[in-house]
């Protein structure tokens, strides 16, 4: 090894303080980066594969019953690559050891397998066997959730009658990737499964032979999608169609599209944080560090060293932490991504979720890393490459000073010597101070952003289940009802409130723009379904017109006072025209809402009713759901509870370990800006320090002087990162944001008490460490050395 | 670890013999000036100095501090620009040299010896010298140069093991390793007591003898004169003496 490089070596393992917590920030924002792009290359790789693998559909169609030669017809549409049938129903299924109803949807598949379009994934056991109509295959979360496995029976109610029904395998599919009951955003694993069950048991069961209600089909290469639907819903309209759609509006498919879309966001904003943080910690470091060695720089240049050898050197400084942070954060990264894709695992279904870790991604964020490292030691080693080895020779001329704010008279009487003195550091390099303000805030920053997630999902559920439900369970039909079902369950033992709902499926037109949505009438905003936006606002529903989420007339141009086109899709089918009369920023998906009376009206018909909410007394509550079980009608029913703690259940997990990994991560930054503005100013300063203890002071008074300073840029920095980090919420929540959902910007107390206690804990701590080191400086041998 | 590296085998090569007449001066100064900035105050610190140094000779720069005999040695170092003047080296104008020039300038003919010593702390003697032995062109051995200091003994030492007057020969043995031309030392003595500083002034005279090396003594010590070939003194940047001692005394016979 060469001189200059043992150089190099012994005095990096002599600043392995400052020189680890620079790694350590360089690994925090390559694990980042490594880590969620892993995780994003991976969920789309495990996305293409299992759609390509199991023939997942590019277009359906649902109607309520048409002809099977409809497929033949549909084949020959240009641009139709191959089409597939089924049979689908919603049932509702008496499962062992649940009080209350669930709800099965059965989807039917061949008698004898061939490959369809949809395909299943048999994890366990296997494919239903011919002339057994009571073979099902079974979704995987739901079996797991109810502890059932194949070989297991389980009853349904199909078309008013009860089934036994035998489970022979364990099944996923590309369509239930994301597995919810229609009308539902989360999934209650318990209550609602998909059961793929013989066509030919479906047809008999539903009285559909020779029909069919689902169609699903590929699309050729280029070939054009809305012209397909198009055709589509010309063939199918009179059949109940309530309009053909692509993949992105099929809910599954959404989900993790938009998932695949968030972590792409993650993986710009928090990797930049860190390497901003980098290129600044060694800016600093490297500066100070050309400093001290002025003589040592000379000496070199004296003895020949060119100008390219010694910044070489300098630039070694910048590059090895760099370079250990990389190792140590591809390693991390790793670690990180697989355990994120195993919270995936949990969330969604896929048939293999594999994980791909890509050096692709290592070599860049290594590469971007390096980048900033050479860019933040750039001006510290162009300051050695530059500094003429005479000058160099002598002492830096000592700083100047000039009087600041505090040294007026007025104040200078009040205010303590060594009070002065970190003021006029603090003024003399102002920039510095301040940059030193704004890295710290970043940490603040990210820990204020990192509970923001944690604090708008808190109210997503206050608002998603206490302010806009009040009601315990919802009855689904399974077909549109009259109004007079209300007097049947209003009479039924244990239901304490009782309020209805009809959903249309309608096409909205505003000028050119056009949408598939239903229109939802209550009954009334002031009962068991309220009207709340993401702010916890109430809003009463006007008696007339229809009132939009913001998202939903955003996406159609309108605003209240137009009038919108409104094509129903059933029944009559009329055309008609409404005017908006309000908008509401919901925080779920995209909705309409209408008084009851009013779409009745609009629709043109006696009315109807799909689904019940009901308030029940939770005594009498098995037999009631006993009741339900049986009722041909219901086609299921969704508890509030239960929505809300499986989403409790799923959300919680991943929450945590995202607040768990910004806060470490946010913790490390904080304590790296800390720690290494306190070693170089006692580095800038042990020749002072030691004067003073020389002259009298004592150890604490010495290192009031010192760690003020550091303690005065934390306490600036708190706000200024409450600022940034509301800042940053902002962007995350109109980044994270869909028409699925949106995140509401609200911050709880806790949220800021909880930044501004770990910046503190953080900095006392890294304050104590150079502290230590300020009590074992030898006073003499300060004293002694050239500056 | 010494005869790993190629540049500090011990049989290391001889420098090319210098070719040209002896009066032919090794540095021609002529009326080199310098003033910088320090702080908020103009320094004149040369004011147009003309002198010439030959081959061999041992000179002691004497002035008081502020005298500009540093800027002098720095400039004549390649370490500095002159505000204005020239300076040849064997007829070359190193004043007129580009960096590149100065570099090679520095690691081919010259060697520094510093007031604090200006070691790497973070190396040992051996290493402190390998630094130049490293990257010159016909070096003697690091060891050789320690021994010849006197400091065959401490070679794995790292500065701060070593007392003021090793630190300072270990100083000496990595500028003399390069076999330069020209050894050009600021104030060697200056931060050292009485027996050190002459065991120190003994290892330069010995190197003068020895390897024939033109030294330049700084110092503000009027004694050290006394085991010059040549005194030079200056005051306020300008030449106020230049005489040629008749008899050079031994550093042992010196007295402050």
């Amino acid at each position: 090894m060469k001189p200059l490089q043992r150089k190099l070596w012994r005095e990096l393992l002599h600043l392995k303080g400052q020189m680890l917590a620079v790694a350590a920030v360089v690994a925090c924002g390559i694990s980042v980066f490594v880590s969620m792009s892993s995780v994003k290359y991976s969920l789309e790789a495990s996305r293409q594969r299992y759609y390509s693998r199991f023939r997942f559909a590019d277009v359906f169609v649902e109607v309520k019953r048409a002809p099977e030669f409809y497929r033949e017809m549909v084949s020959r549409i240009p641009g139709v690559a191959s089409v597939s049938t089924r049979i689908i129903a919603d049932v509702t299924l008496d499962v062992p050891g649940l009080d209350e109803p669930a709800t099965a949807r059965l989807v039917s598949i061949p008698e004898y397998r061939t490959p369809v379009l949809n395909d299943i994934f048999l994890k366990k056991g296997r494919y239903i066997e011919p002339g057994k109509p009571e073979e099902v295959i079974v979704s995987k979360p739901f079996l797991e959730a109810n502890h059932l496995a194949p070989g297991d029976h389980i009853s349904a109610v199909i078309n008013g009658r009860k089934k036994e029904l035998l489970i022979v395998g364990m099944g996923l599919s590309p369509e239930y990737i994301y597995e919810v009951q229609p009308g539902s955003f989360f999934p209650d694993k318990r209550r609602f499964g998909v059961f793929w069950m013989s066509r030919r048991a479906l047809e008999s069961a539903m009285n559909m032979s020779g029909a069919f209600n689902n169609m699903s089909l590929t699309l050729a290469h280029g070939a054009s999608e809305k012209d397909v639907i198009m055709q589509l819903d010309n063939l199918f309209r009179r059949y109940g169609s309530l309009g053909a759609y692509g993949r992105s509006e099929q809910l599954s498919d959404r989900f993790i599209v938009d998932e695949i879309k968030q972590v792409g966001i993650q993986i710009t904003f928090l990797p930049v944080v860190f390497l901003a943080v980098a290129v600044f910690l060694l800016n600093v470091v490297l500066r100070r560090l050309v400093a001290t060695q002025r003589d040592q720089i000379a000496v070199l240049k004296a003895m020949g060293y060119s100008n390219e050898d010694v910044g070489l050197h300098y630039l070694g400084f910048a590059l090895i932490p760099t370079a250990v942070g990389s190792v140590a954060g591809t390693l991390l990264g790793a670690w990180l991504g697989r355990g994120l894709m195993n919270i995936y695992g949990d969330f969604y279904n896929f048939a293999e979720l594999v994980y791909y870790f890509r050096f692709e991604d290592v070599a860049l964020s290594v590469l971007l890393s390096f980048g900033a490292a050479v860019f933040g030691a750039l001006g510290a080693v162009r300051k050695a490459v530059q500094l003429p080895p005479a000058e160099a020779m002598r002492p830096e001329s000592p700083a100047i000073y000039k009087p600041g704010f505090f040294d007026r008279e007025s104040l200078r009487q009040k205010i303590p010597v060594s009070l002065r003195i970190i003021v006029r550091n603090l003024e003399r390099r102002r920039w510095k101070a301040a940059l030193s303000v704004l890295m710290i805030s970043l940490a603040v920053a990210i820990l204020v952003a990192g509970r923001f997630t944690y604090d708008s999902t808190e109210r997503m559920v206050q608002v998603e289940f206490n302010a806009k439900h009040r009601e315990d369970v919802t009855v689904m039909f399974n077909n549109p009802m009259p109004l007079s079902v209300a007097y049947a369950i209003a009479s039924l033992d244990g239901v304490l409130e009782h309020e209805y709902y009809r959903e249309e499926s309608v096409k909205m037109g505003f000028g050119h723009r056009v949408r598939r949505q239903s229109i939802r009438g209550l009954q009334s905003s002031e009962g068991l379904q309220r009207l709340v936006d993401k702010n916890n606002r109430r809003l009463t529903l006007p008696q007339d017109g229809v009132v939009l989420t913001k998202t939903l007339a955003d996406i159609l141009g309108v605003r209240v006072g137009d009038r919108l086109q409104v094509d129903f899709l059933q029944g009559k089918q009329l055309h008609r025209e409404v005017v908006v009369s309000g908008t509401i920023d919901e925080i779920l998906g995209l909705s309409a809402y209408m008084n009851l009376g009013a779409l009745n009206r609009l629709a043109g018909d006696g009315g109807a009713l799909n689904a019940a909410y009901l308030r029940i007394d939770q005594a009498k509550a098995a037999p009631l759901y006993t009741t339900f079980k049986k009722m041909p009608g219901v086609a299921g029913i969704m508890m509030l509870k239960a929505m809300k703690e499986s989403f409790d259940e799923l959300i919680a997990q991943s929450m945590t370990t995202s607040t768990l990994i910004l806060t470490t991560f946010a913790c490390v930054l904080a304590f790296a800006v800390v720690y290494n503005g306190a070693r170089i100013s006692l580095s800038e300063r042990a020749r002072e320090l030691s004067s003073l203890r020389v002259l009298g002071m004592t150890e604490a008074e010495v290192s009031v002087i010192l760690l003020g300073e550091q303690a005065l840029l934390t306490i600036l920095a708190i706000p200024v990162g409450f600022l940034i980090g509301i800042g940053l919420s902002w962007l995350l929540a109109e980044g994270l944001s869909s028409e699925l959902y949106r995140l509401p910007l609200v911050f709880s107390a806790y949220n800021f008490l909880f930044a501004f206690t770990v910046i503190i804990i953080v900095s006392a701590l890294s304050g104590i460490l150079v502290r230590r080191r300020l009590v074992t400086l030898d006073l003499v041998e300060v004293l002694k050395t050239r500056e | 670890m010494v005869a790993s590296s190629p540049n500090v085998s011990t049989q290391s090569h001889q420098p090319p013999p210098v070719v040209g007449v002896f009066d032919e001066p090794v540095l021609n100064i002529s009326e080199l000036s310098k003033s910088y900035v320090m702080g908020e105050v103009q320094v004149d610190a040369l004011k147009s100095v003309s002198v010439k140094f030959y081959a061999g000779e041992l000179v002691v720069l004497l002035g008081a501090s502020g005298s500009g005999k540093s800027t002098l040695i720095n400039i004549i170092g390649g370490l500095d620009v002159p505000s204005s003047g020239k300076l040849f080296f064997h007829g070359r104008e190193i004043t007129a040299a580009t960096e590149a020039e100065l570099t090679a300038y520095r690691r081919r003919s010259i060697g520094f010896v510093f007031q604090f010593y200006n070691l790497i702390s973070s190396l040992t003697a051996l290493e402190n010298v390998q630094l130049v032995t490293e990257i010159a062109e016909y070096p003697m051995s690091a060891k050789e140069a320690l021994l010849l200091v006197g400091l065959g003994h401490r070679l794995d030492h790292f500065p701060a093991q070593l007392s003021g007057g090793e630190q300072q020969r270990v100083a000496i043995a990595r500028a003399i390793a390069k076999r330069p031309e020209l050894l050009l030392c600021d104030e060697p003595t200056g931060a050292l007591d009485f027996q050190t500083g002459k065991l120190v002034l003994d290892v330069l005279e010995k190197v003068n003898r020895e390897l024939g090396t033109t030294t330049l003594v700084i110092t503000h010590n009027a004694s050290i004169a006394g085991m010059a070939d040549r005194v030079v003194r200056l005051r306020s940047g300008e030449i106020v003496e230049d005489r040629k001692n008749l008899e050079r005394l031994s550093p042992s016979e010196l007295v402050w």
